[in-house]
């Protein structure tokens, strides 16, 4: 193992090793800094579960768009004009009175961006992914989402191609609430599955 | 991480940034302009998976990037870690070695579904030296087919071959019981056709 010269866990500061690899790729002219500053400002302002929840309340608005969406997500989603890394496999996991959905990544941090954008820290963190498989019951409690003794929870383990996105019930006394308004009660959380709504 | 004991609460911070400092956002761009320009595949999950177990467990998310893209370019040869250290001033810390050996061949694709819908599967023990998107807790597990996914390209063969080998997925549900020994709700994981018996 002459070439593992390894230490367990460094002690120099991770902003010193990034900014010794950045310049360093910037010098080499493999960094194409405009082209990755374009992709941060996407990610970093345009893209987030504003865009799921467009999807949802859509789907809780239209009859036709919730069969499309629930048949083929990335179709209908593309609908709304979103689609693109980790968005090209999307399968919709709807709630019902009977079955509440949770999603995780126990493997890594595999997440539908472009209708949720980047993961929240909790996703990509080891209780999240070692409980969320082993005791999703307790663990949405623990989260605030109570889920009724006699509704199953389905945990969807993204471990491959496919990214979800789940479609909560909608709630109670909104028949009057147009689209946007809609939209507005949908949370990140929800369509993870963590959160009731 | 599925199903490893001893892990606390899940923490949620409230309204999180998409980056919470510089670095991070930094350490994204580095990443994603390297996978951008194709320096990085076949090579960017595994890189993490061979960083040391102590450092990946107290190191957050964005150093794992960080440590898998310098890893990648240097294993690609894009970069030196000569270059690296000398940049840093010291050693710049990478992951580990690949100790799974080259493949000479991907095998044979696959085009067609073994299984249908309904089907009950078997996962095949797997615990290889190298990259693979079975996780460890459903190892020599029964499950029933829920969903026939596309073709992909097998990970286990992509990360280590010149060639790729694509196959089916599918997603298959597994009992809490049959899981842990005892009754609890349902996982549906994402499988390759080569991961089932």
């Amino acid at each position: 193992m002459s070439e593992d010269h390894h230490h367990a866990v460094p002690t120099t500061p991770v902003e010193d090793r990034v900014a010794a690899i950045e310049s360093l790729l910037v010098d080499k002219g493999i960094l194409d800094t405009a082209m990755v500053d374009a992709i941060v400002e996407h990610y970093e302002h345009e893209v987030g579960p504003m865009n799921g929840a467009k999807v949802v309340a859509r789907a809780w608005s239209d009859d036709d768009y919730r069969a499309r969406l629930v048949a083929d997500g990335t179709a209908a989603i593309a609908e709304l004009g979103f689609g693109g890394p980790e968005g090209e496999h999307m399968v919709i996991v709807e709630n019902t009175p009977e079955v509440h959905n949770a999603v995780v990544c126990t493997l890594c941090s595999c997440y539908p961006w472009p209708v949720l954008g980047l993961p929240p820290t909790w996703y990509k963190s080891a209780p999240y992914r070692s409980r969320m498989v082993r005791e999703p019951r307790v663990l949405l409690a623990e989260m605030g989402c109570e889920v009724p003794e006699d509704r199953e929870i389905r945990v969807w383990d993204s471990s491959a191609e496919v990214r979800y996105l789940v479609l909560p019930m909608r709630p109670g006394g909104t028949d009057s609430l147009s689209e946007d308004e809609l939209a507005a009660l949908v949370t990140r959380d929800g369509m993870i599955g963590v959160a009731p709504l | 991480m599925g199903g490893v004991q001893g892990w606390g609460p899940v923490e949620i911070e409230a309204d999180e940034l998409v980056f919470h400092s510089d670095w991070e956002r930094r350490a994204f761009r580095v990443t994603i302009g390297a996978m951008a320009a194709g320096h990085l595949s076949g090579r960017f999950r595994h890189a993490i998976e061979r960083m040391d177990p102590a450092w990946y467990l107290t190191s957050s998310y964005y150093e794992h990037w960080l440590v898998a893209a310098a890893t990648g370019l240097v294993e690609g040869g894009l970069i030196s870690q000569a270059e690296l250290d000398e940049r840093l001033g010291e050693p710049f810390a990478v992951a580990r070695p690949v100790r799974a050996p080259r493949l000479a061949e991907p095998g044979p694709s696959v085009d067609q579904h073994r299984y249908g819908v309904g089907d009950a599967v078997r996962v095949r023990e797997w615990h290889p030296l190298g990259h693979t998107r079975a996780p460890r807790y459903i190892q020599g597990k029964p499950g029933i087919v829920v969903r026939l996914d596309g073709v992909f390209s097998l990970p286990d063969v992509e990360y280590h071959c010149d060639g790729t080998r694509r196959e089916p997925t599918y997603c298959v549900r597994f009992e809490a019981l049959d899981l842990w020994g005892e009754a609890g709700d349902p996982v549906h994981v994402d499988l390759w056709d080569s991961y089932l018996e």
